[in-house]
């Protein structure tokens, strides 16, 4: 089984040694200009470049504990599905009892404003 | 056997990058041209690739105060995913030929589809990097929020699919091929179908699951941020992530993922939902059971595989029409509507479909042929 990986193995080299070619083509034949993204600096009032951070909370912490938990949840369902020839009706209700706390916390989530963006 | 496996990746290698992005850079071009007038011919189309990669290759402009190293690992973090993916897709079947059996994959994991969503979800580290490499405030919110989508989307694309692996039985791309390479009568449940008997539809995942491809193929789009959820990446967006503060060729690796993306996502619907190679009511042994008194069993078979080829890449052009389609048609979703479209609308429907699909399995009975 081991032996299928061989193909991602080539898939990746291919890949890394096209991205690796395609950057060094730009090192050796390409020049570096240092450039603001700001097309009309001119015009602000702050220093371009400067490295601060937004001072307010945007709360994507927020975004990540959602995204742990839901990921979590859904690595779980994909084995009770490929095994649901086996596991049957009893599978139903196990995963259903696991499912119903986690519908719960996306309830809770919503009303507390958690996914409003 | 290496020798197999490294003909077969750079076959795939070959349709997706070299044949198929550029022809799809081209049509994307030539959809949104405003007059049909300002379409280059084809030929002269064609080479446009290959002249925007030696315009990337002149300059490479970069935010005083950028983090080098960052901003030239970002592209390859976009990159990569898009090409590695395609190793697991299978573009055919499986044949025996002069004693031993081959399957047209690249790379047949038995877990192929949850490799492709574990893959594709490292694309969203590709442009939270870039944004975070440029030293600048919006550069770093543009590359947040197009995580953050993407990240959101991912979720919703790997639970839109468990309809389709209590279904199939597997996590197997090529079984869920060979899967749909049947066909089901649809008054099946009944005792005595009679003449409804003939009446069959063929196994195909948009038929068996047509809420889970609709959902698949907007967590799609919306993962890789295809139109019409382009938002965080569009040039002309104030707020976008990659093309601020990334140039030259990192920008090009950018926009050529963007590309390689909208054929890795075809063929993905095409192998899980448009019954991949299959033609529908023709199996393949009756495919080789019909040619053969013609052409001999082994001619039967590489006719087959031909056949079973031409069928999935055509059906790849069809999904990369419907996207390309996309491009134009639908308004930019902002991104509010496009998070709260995934946390509130796709992520409970796709529960839903979950356990609706396993309530219907276990009232029907599972599919003939499944594990």
């Amino acid at each position: 089984m081991l032996s299928e990986y061989v193909g991602v193995l080539l898939m990746l080299g291919i890949a890394v040694s096209l991205a690796l070619g395609v950057l060094a083509i730009q090192l050796l034949l390409g020049r570096r200009r240092p450039a603001s993204p700001e097309p009309d600096a001119s015009l602000d009032s702050e220093p371009p470049g400067a490295s601060e951070r937004p001072s307010e909370s945007i709360g994507f912490h927020l975004l990540a504990l959602l995204l742990v938990v839901f990921n979590a949840a859904a690595v779980f369902f994909y084995p009770w599905a490929a095994s649901f020839g086996e596991t049957g009706a009893a599978g139903f209700m196990a995963i259903a009892v696991f499912a119903l706390p986690l519908a719960v916390a996306w309830l809770y989530a919503w009303r507390k404003g958690a996914l409003e963006w | 056997m290496l020798l197999v496996a490294a003909a077969k990746t750079l076959f795939i290698w070959t349709v997706v990058v070299v044949l198929f992005a550029p022809v799809v850079s081209w049509l994307v071009r030539r959809q949104s041209a405003a007059h049909p007038a300002e379409t280059a011919t084809p030929s002269a189309a064609l080479l446009h690739p290959g002249a925007s990669f030696l315009a990337f290759v002149r300059e490479d402009a970069f935010p005083p105060g950028s983090r080098r190293w960052l901003r030239a690992a970002a592209p390859f973090l976009v990159v990569l995913p898009a090409l590695v993916a395609s190793a697991v897709i299978p573009f055919g079947g499986r044949y025996s030929l002069g004693g031993s059996s081959w399957s047209l994959v690249a790379a047949d994991i038995d877990w192929g589809v949850l490799y492709v969503l574990a893959i594709g979800a490292l694309a969203g580290y590709g442009t939270l990097l870039a944004g975070w490499a440029s030293d600048d405030d919006r550069s770093l919110l543009a590359g947040v929020r197009s995580a953050a989508q993407r990240g959101s989307y991912s979720v919703v694309l790997g639970l839109s699919l468990v309809g389709v692996f209590a279904v199939y039985g597997s996590l197997k791309l090529s079984d869920i091929g060979l899967a749909q390479d049947a066909s089901l009568p649809v008054f099946g449940f009944l005792e005595d179908p009679g003449p409804l008997e003939w009446l069959r539809l063929p196994c195909w995942g948009i038929l068996l699951q047509p809420l889970g491809f609709v959902m698949f193929l907007v967590s799609s789009l919306a993962a890789n941020e295809r139109p019409p959820f382009d938002r965080p990446s569009h040039e002309s967006e104030p707020l976008s992530g990659p093309p601020r503060g990334v140039s030259g060729v990192h920008f090009g690796l950018f926009y050529a993922s963007e590309f390689i993306q909208v054929v890795v996502i075809a063929a993905l619907c095409t192998a899980i939902f448009l019954g991949g190679w299959s033609i529908p009511y023709l199996s393949q042994a009756t495919i080789v059971g019909g040619l053969s008194p013609l052409f001999g069993q082994g001619a039967a078979t590489v006719l087959c595989m031909l056949l079973h080829m031409a069928s999935f890449f055509g059906k790849v052009v069809g999904m990369v029409w419907l996207q390309i389609r996309l491009h134009g048609a639908v308004p930019r979703l902002g991104y509010k509507r496009a998070m709260d479209l995934c946390w509130k609308c796709l992520l409970p429907l796709a529960v839903l479909n979950a356990f609706g699909t396993a309530a219907v399995l276990l009232l029907c009975g599972p599919l003939p042929g499944s594990p």
